[in-house]
């Protein structure tokens, strides 16, 4: 859906940067980057480099960065919503007045974005965007280092002691989702998607999986 | 041999149980230098306990897990990934200045995020997961 805000004509210059969150590889995401044809830059980042640097711990997030190199809004949900918990998971459908709060939800991001670069609305002023930038912990950074290992394992063909850091990562840092399901194993259809999942996602109760950006 | 993992790359040294390494394989796995007054980088140095030191060697992890830096290894200790700890992930944030990173795109071509200066950059994530 980026593509949408690349291809507008801003009198500003701007671009996105798609970051591939993919431990297994670019060829994970080769076929998802090759079927978008993306006029931007999509990267490939195995080690999840750049979740750990900005403490992103779920995908999409996004970071906007001003033409300084200055982060005006710190990691937020880009553009996604909770409306998946809702899905008929035999049909994997979504009803649809609540597949119209969802669009309308990403398309009132999206304008956000647009309204940014034509304007620079929406950029925080600096304490706000530091008291919104995620605190890293001891706990967190140990998480990280594990992840790490664990990615290095399985592509050497570790997988049984890797599955022993991923569990520990996790436990780290239970919020990160990056950590969680990456580390999972995936179905037939690629996603990391299925019971451990699930139950992950129905034990937050009332807390969001993709936290509304506060605009 | 052991391969430790750090944020500048990959590196194999050899080592002789644990991470103890020549001084000079610390210095490239840790950018630090042994100095007469401890291991140096730029103005700082830290001076080694004597837990750190092995005769010739260094103990590069406990190092490293004395300036506050997480620590992992294999339970063969054949790899190691020497991570960055929270005081300095947490200060480079609170600059606002957006950290540089270098990755490649599908074709091979590293772009770096400092490459974009001068244009506003909407960095997003995803996943095919």
């Amino acid at each position: 859906m980026w593509e949408d805000l690349q291809t507008c004509v801003f009198d500003a210059p701007f671009v996105v940067i798609a970051v591939a969150e993919e431990g297994r590889g670019a060829e994970q995401a080769r076929p998802w980057i090759e079927k978008a044809k993306p006029s931007y830059p999509c990267l490939i980042d195995e080690n999840h480099v750049v979740s750990a640097l900005y403490g992103m711990v779920n995908v999409p997030q996004c970071v906007w960065i001003d033409e300084r190199g200055v982060i005006v809004r710190p990691p937020e949900t880009a553009g996604s919503t909770d409306h998946f918990r809702k899905m008929d998971l035999t049909t994997r459908t979504l009803a649809p007045e609540l597949l119209a709060e969802r669009n309308a939800a990403r398309t009132a991001y999206l304008n956000a974005v647009r309204t940014w670069i034509r304007t620079g609305k929406h950029a925080l002023p600096g304490d706000e965007a530091r008291a919104r930038l995620p605190v890293i912990t001891p706990e967190m950074a140990m998480a990280d280092a594990l992840f790490r290992l664990a990615l290095h394992l399985r592509r050497q063909g570790q997988e049984s002691e890797a599955a022993q850091h991923f569990a520990d990562a996790s436990r780290l840092h239970p919020e990160s989702w990056c950590i969680f399901r990456d580390a999972q194993a995936l179905e037939p259809s690629g996603l990391a998607g299925g019971q451990a999942f699930w139950e992950r996602v129905n034990a937050l109760g009332d807390k969001p999986y993709y936290p509304p950006p506060v605009l | 041999m052991a391969t430790v993992l750090t944020d500048t790359g990959t590196h194999s040294v050899p080592t002789q149980g644990g991470l103890l390494l020549s001084p000079q394989d610390t210095e490239r796995v840790t950018g630090w230098t042994l100095k007469p007054e401890g291991m140096c980088q730029d103005e700082l140095c830290v001076p080694l306990t004597q837990a750190m030191k092995h005769g010739d060697r260094i103990d590069a992890a406990a190092f490293w897990r004395h300036l506050g830096n997480p620590v992992a290894s294999d339970r063969a200790g054949e790899t190691w990934v020497l991570g960055t700890g929270p005081d300095q992930r947490n200060q480079a944030l609170a600059g606002l200045q957006a950290p540089d990173f270098a990755l490649p795109d599908l074709n091979g071509r590293i772009h770096r995020l400092s490459d974009y200066r001068g244009q506003k950059v909407f960095l997003t994530t995803w996943a095919s997961w």
